[in-house]
This record gives C-alpha cells, structure tokens and sequence, in this order.
C-alpha cells in the first residue's frame, strides 16, 4: 500500500491547501497522472503522481491546507489485496497539529464538509460569512477555534497583498541559497548581430503566430551548452552533487505586480528552435494563469533568468537550490564592440553566471558562458 | 471601422493576453512594456490577437506603433483604412 503524500514544490515550500480531487476511490492511476489540485505560494499547482495503482482511499478533504509530508491518498498496488473498510467516522484526517492548546469543546464527529471546528466558531463564521474551510484550525487536530475565525476576519480585513506569500517563499529559498551555497560569478559580453539579423529575416517571413522571440534562441544556447558542461547542470543534495543526464531548463517568468517562478522546460537540450519556442510559449501562459505541474517546480537543473528587452544589462543571480548553477541575461543594447577588427556599432548581451563553488569553478563557468556565445553566433542550426 | 471600435478591439485583445489588466485602468498614453508591465511574450501574443481578431498583420519594425492605446489605434485606423 502506498502513501500518496503533500509534496514539496521546492526549498520554500512548506505547506499547500487541496483545492481539487481529480480522481477518487477505485479509480486508476499511472505514473505522471494529473491526480490533485494544490494552492500554493506559487498558485494552483497540478499535482502529479508518482506510483501505479488503484485509489484505495483519499485521505484528505478539499479545504485542507496540510504540511509538506502529510498524506494526501492511500494508493494500492497491483496484486494488492483491498484493506479492510476503516471504521466509519475515522477518516478525517487532519494536520498533525503544532503543539497541544487550549482544548475547546470538540464535536466528537465530524460536522458538514468534514471540517473540525467549535461550536463557537462555525456561528461567528456563519455570522460573518466566513467560509470554515478558508479558516486555518490551530485547535486539536487542526480544529477550527473561535479565535482562528476572528484572525482570519483581521487578515481578510487587512486585504493582505496577494503576492506577500509568493514574496515570504522566495525570501526563505533565496536566503537558503546565500547561506549554504558558495557562490562565484562570471560575466561575459556577447555579439548578438548575427543572432538578431537571421530572427528578424526569419520574422518578417513568418505571421505573428509563428514568429520567434531572442529568448528561445538563449534557452537553446543555454540549454545546449549545459548538456556539453556536467558540473553546472544538476541537483546538489546530502550525498553531493548529482549530474543530470538532461537538461530540464527552468525558465525565471516574472508575474505582473511582483513575484517570480521558475518551472521548467523537460529535455531543453533536445529541443529545436520552433519547439523551445512553443514550450516557452506555453510555460509562460500557465505561470501567469496558474496551472502549473508540480514535477516542473521540482525537475529544474539550471536556472535561465532574462531581464526582457526593455531591463538592464547585468544582473549577478542567486542560485535556486538544489540546482547549482543561474545564468543571467541582461537586456540587448547596442555597443560599440570589435567586429573583424574594426570598431562597430552591434547589438550585444551580457550573459552572466552564477555558479556553486562546491561543484565547479571558474575555469569550467566560462567554458559554458562561451559554449553559449558560440551557440548565438549560429542561429541557423538546426 | 470606427475609433471607437478599434479601441474596443485593441482594449479586448490587450485584457485577453494580460487577464490581470483591466480595460478601465488603461490610459490613452500607457506604455505597453513600461506602464503595463507586458514583456516581449505578451507584446507577440498581442499582436497574434490582433492579427486575428481584425487580419491586420504587424511586421515587427512596427511594434512601437502599437505601444500605447493612442498610437495603436492612429496605426490600426490607417492600416485598415488602408
């Protein structure tokens, strides 16, 4: 029998609220199966699984926000026998609650929806048209207490910015990373002309819906040039460093209004141009709307992080654990730079890398910043 | 095609690639990328609307005729017209 259980979505993520079951009990599920709906600080997360099997038995109830761990399903295998019915009335299962508090006179069943919550509590919330399962329990069990329905009333009341917790989630991973990961950084001042001329030929051939963006044409340098250099594409753990044997490019998109996140694109390396550019596309979009799968929070081995056309030009990044390798890139401009010897005006980015001195050091770093400038001065490969 | 519909079709095409925009809030010299916020994605996804909803097609070289309300629908009124 196995547990299906809150997965973590990333060094900063320590609890998601169901907001969707996609499946329910009897129904089968296979290895990458859309299967929940999860709120998070990063928006609503698709979660997948990552067994075979049957739904033995959902263990948690919409509305519930639970820790990181906690269990979600009970999944049974193939060949597995059904485990008998559980006594009815027991299967609520709430948070493991904090520590014990004051205990409030606790309806011994569970009430409408399956919420625990006091008396006391489901009146005030009734009252104020509070909805209980918005409202998180700090009594036994995870149960709901008259003063946690008053402190949801305040928040509420304080019309909090929405994107505070996407903020607090990024403080507490970027604050990981300078803490534990010894970071070193290079820069590097790339020739762009050659890339920007054959776009915009390709471009002016091309309807608005097939056009390309300079920003495929980086992930594709960046994501080709991680695949030739090992020590800067991969996760960081308690054993070690951990090579990745593909390139899963995460893609820092930022929100409107503040906030960033960074899922990935599966096997970058391996994409042609037209496709990095319909995944980008498409990655983008669900960012924004909020329909993002967990495995792409999670899968990331290099981070690309670009600061659009209109930014500016260098940006020295912070590396997203467990990966151990960012690599930045500033808005174009034209420059003055050295073209076959004689000065001229060109279109130029500085591509920047930050990198994890555990792993690698500077002599590899560059490697790859110039593995990448060797890829944006032939636009043509396939 | 009138100003009026133009604008309501560039207010439509804009909130549909930038949902968390609303219409109200847009102001006749808002810039696309420097008030608004829209990154180069959202500038193409833009102009693809647009290309759709009223078949003109923007070559690149003429993003920033598009870049404001005002500009936009100077630009789309002439390119209909035309």
């Amino acid at each position: 029998m196995g547990l299906f259980t809150m997965p973590s979505l990333g060094a900063d993520m320590e609890a998601g609220t169901l907001t969707e079951w996609l499946v329910g009990p009897g129904d089968r599920v296979r290895r990458g199966d859309i299967v929940a709906v999860v709120e998070t600080q990063k928006g609503a997360i698709e979660i997948e699984i990552f067994e075979e099997g049957t739904v033995e038995r959902l263990e948690a109830e919409i509305g519930q926000t639970l820790p990181v761990g906690a269990p979600l399903a009970r999944i049974r295998g193939a060949g597995e026998a059904t485990e008998p019915e559980a006594a009815p009335g027991t299967e609520v299962v709430a948070p493991e609650p904090a520590a014990p508090e004051t205990p409030e006179p606790q309806p011994q069943r569970p009430a409408a929806r399956g919420l625990a919550a006091s008396p006391a509590a489901r009146v005030l919330a009734a009252e104020r048209g509070i909805a209980l399962a918005t409202v998180t329990g700090t009594g036994p069990g995870g149960a709901i207490l008259l003063a946690d329905v008053e402190r949801a009333q305040a928040v509420a009341q304080e019309a909090p910015d929405p994107r505070a917790g996407m903020r607090k989630a990024i403080a507490s991973a970027m604050a990981k990373s300078k803490r534990e990961i010894p970071h070193y950084y290079l820069a590097h001042r790339i020739d762009l002309q050659a890339s920007t001329d054959w776009l915009s030929a390709q471009n002016a051939a091309r309807p608005p819906e097939d056009r390309l963006l300079m920003g495929a044409l980086i992930a594709r340098a960046v994501a080709r040039a991680a695949a030739l250099v090992p020590a800067v594409n991969g996760h960081y753990g308690e054993e070690g460093f951990r090579p990745a044997a593909a390139v899963h490019l995460g893609l820092a998109v930022a929100l409107r209004g503040g906030g960033l996140i960074a899922p990935a694109i599966r096997d970058a390396h391996l994409l042609k141009l037209d496709a990095m550019m319909a995944a980008m596309r498409d990655l983008v979009a669900r960012a924004r709307s909020g329909r993002l799968r967990s495995s792409e929070l999670t899968e990331g081995t290099i981070t690309l992080s670009s600061l659009g056309e209109t930014g500016v030009e260098v940006m020295a990044g912070i590396i997203y654990p467990p990966q151990v390798a960012l690599v930045g890139f500033g808005a174009p401009r034209p420059k003055p730079m050295v073209h076959e010897g004689v000065v001229t005006i060109r279109q130029s980015v500085t591509a920047t890398l930050a990198a994890d001195h555990r792993v690698s050091d500077g002599r590899i770093g560059a490697r790859f910043l110039l593995e990448i400038d060797r890829h944006l001065q032939h636009p043509e490969e396939p | 095609m009138t100003e009026d519909e133009i604008r309501a079709a560039y207010l439509t095409a804009l909130t549909s690639v930038a949902p968390d925009i609303e219409a109200e809030a847009i102001g006749p010299d808002d810039h696309l990328q420097e008030d608004l916020e829209l990154d180069s994605m959202d500038v193409l996804n833009l102009v693809a609307v647009l290309h759709k909803a009223l078949g003109v097609d923007i070559p690149e070289r003429d993003y920033p005729q598009i870049a404001t309300l005002s500009l936009a629908v100077g630009y789309l009124g002439r390119r209909l017209a035309g």
